[in-house]
């Protein structure tokens, strides 16, 4: 790397040699210009969610969040989360684990099919479930006579967050582990290891940072989705709403400081988030190094 | 490759992890999208284009499809002016700053949504200032562009910075030996460079934005012929029970978006290869 390899966010900061860089007020400007832009697009939002939260004081803020219809759209979230992302978890090692160890016939579909739901719209992703379980649906009439309840329940929301969350922890750990390939995992083989005994002993040790950097980033997805949860969920309080939805319903009854003292907490979360996200980060390219 | 594949079997759990792989996608994607392909297979062909192409079905996709390209454009512009300041310029913050290009992947759409239409709005931070100079945002295609310009921004940022990172800067440095300006440089030696990924970055965020709803919902304002995205058309058409209606539009959304994975997927390739080639191998 034109003779500088120094440590692993390197990259990140290249030293500035004169002939290669702009003169000194082209780059103030730039990156003005680019933190205007961030702090209009981005960072003003972010202001706005705090101030509207507290516009009404401390104790609004509190009450808001108490109210029984906000905590039991905590548990919903909570429960959803608890079941799309470890379920979402399993799939990813597993597929991960057979696409990057094994070579098969129709591979590359196999992951291309892995990422479909990416390219889905969270409305569309909601839809296919009421067209499968809804009373109009597919299985519905059966369901009715069986008294199973999918649509306007939580089995719907669980199912809908699933779809939207379906690939990130694959697609997190299947460019990390067919960059490890093969050799540590046949090594523990031919040493006798069996089974289970390889991937916990050597292949989770040596993704640990990756999965959990997938599973972080699926659970912000799973509490935060609202697109796809909105189209199953029948918005009945207090029973099928998450806290997105929550939000919605605060806000289009004007109750707009509950709304955002709410949309607060998920803000945090998006913020916690992205600073585990980021040691994960940094811990992963130390492991590379 | 090849000589691996013997040794392969080595290793164990193939049928169990293979077996599950499938089976969970099937049960969780591949079924339910069938499932809407059949459903709005319901309808005679001549409904099915009728259903498409009604004028207010037609107007919702010409909006999704318009901001979402705006809104791209504007994220072409200024994702890479931030990758370029991120990779190659120091100042206080900057791992905050670069922390901060991925909020909008991680927040929740629903808070973006009322945030932004709060700024925006007439009486808002940023409305009020506009309102004067007589630009309406929010409850208008302007205000949706913005909310897919949040949702976007950091697709285009997180495919050119990693391209740029990597970037040898001989050429650079041959330019400047041979005394070509700074400005000359960067059009005739960095760009071409960073036209694939640019694009690739493009794709992604006018895909997502087509489909987006969250963040758009709020501040559309959501009138037909005018306002009104497709997401939120196909969910007024299951709200009426038009089952298979709602699944003829959402097909045609999916086949869109299905065309762009194929094309990010052919730009990434481009851009891996011309890649290797730039480094020699």
């Amino acid at each position: 790397m034109g003779g500088i390899v120094t440590n692993p966010r390197a990259g990140k900061s290249k030293p500035i040699r004169p002939h290669l860089t702009e003169p000194r007020v082209v780059r103030y400007v730039l990156i003005g210009i680019a933190l205007l832009f961030l702090g209009l697009i981005v960072i003003l939002p972010m202001a706005a969610v705090i101030a509207e939260a507290f516009r009404k004081g401390w104790d609004a803020y509190v009450s808001a969040l108490s109210n029984k219809d906000a905590m039991s759209a905590l548990k919903l979230t909570l429960l959803t989360a608890l079941i799309a992302v470890p379920l979402n978890t399993l799939f990813g090692v597993a597929a991960a684990w057979a696409v990057t160890k094994f070579s098969f016939r129709g591979k590359n579909l196999l992951v291309t099919l892995i990422d479909l739901p990416f390219a889905v719209s969270p409305v569309v992703s909601g839809l296919i479930y009421v067209l499968l379980f809804g009373a109009q649906g597919f299985l519905g009439p059966w369901l009715s006579d069986h008294n199973i309840h999918i649509i306007f329940a939580t089995p719907g929301i669980v199912l809908a967050t699933m779809f939207v969350t379906f690939p990130f922890v694959a697609r997190e750990l299947i460019p990390l582990m067919e960059a490890q390939g093969v050799q540590d995992e046949e090594a523990a083989v031919s040493l006798g290891a069996r089974g289970w005994r390889v991937f916990f002993k050597v292949t989770l040790p040596n993704i640990k940072w990756g999965l959990l950097y997938g599973m972080i980033l699926c659970n912000a997805r799973a509490m935060g989705e609202f697109g796809a949860v909105s189209v199953v969920s029948g918005h009945i309080r207090g029973e099928t709403n998450t806290l997105p939805l929550h939000i919605e319903i605060l806000y289009n009854e004007y109750q707009f400081s509950a709304a955002f003292a709410v949309a607060s907490m998920l803000m945090l979360l998006a913020v916690v988030t992205l600073i585990v996200k980021s040691i994960l980060e940094s811990r992963m390219s130390r492991e590379e190094h | 490759m090849t000589f691996l594949r013997k040794k392969d079997r080595v290793l164990p759990g193939l049928p169990i992890t293979l077996g599950f792989t499938v089976l969970y996608l099937s049960l969780i994607v591949l079924i339910p999208l069938v499932a809407l392909a059949i459903k709005s297979a319901e309808l005679s062909p001549a409904e099915w284009w009728n259903t498409v192409t009604n004028p207010r079905v037609v107007a919702s996709y010409k909006l999704s499809l318009l901001t979402a390209f705006y809104a791209g454009l504007v994220n072409l512009v200024f994702g890479l002016l931030l990758a370029w300041v991120l990779v190659r310029y120091k100042f206080p913050g900057k791992r905050i700053v670069d922390g901060l290009i991925d909020l909008p992947f991680a927040l929740p759409t629903a808070v973006a949504g009322i945030a932004l239409t709060t700024i925006y709005a007439p009486k808002g931070w940023v409305g009020s200032l506009l309102q004067p100079l007589g630009i309406k945002v929010a409850y208008s295609p302007l205000g949706i562009t913005i909310a897919l310009i949040f949702i976007g921004i950091p697709f285009v940022v997180r495919t050119v910075q990693p391209v740029l990172q990597d970037m040898e800067t001989d050429m650079e440095e041959a330019a400047a030996t041979l005394g070509a300006y700074r400005a000359r440089t960067f059009f005739r030696i960095v760009l071409p460079e960073l036209i694939p990924p640019l694009l690739t970055g493009f794709a992604l965020a006018f895909a997502r934005g087509i489909g987006e709803y969250g963040s758009v919902v709020f501040i559309s304002g959501n009138m037909p012929m005018k306002t009104e995205i497709a997401p939120l058309l196909i969910i007024t058409k299951l709200e009426q029970f038009q089952y298979a209606q709602a699944a003829a539009v959402a097909v045609v959304l999916l086949l869109i978006s299905f065309g762009l994975l194929l094309l990010i997927n052919i730009l990434q390739r481009w851009s891996n290869r011309r890649l290797r080639t730039a480094k020699g191998g």
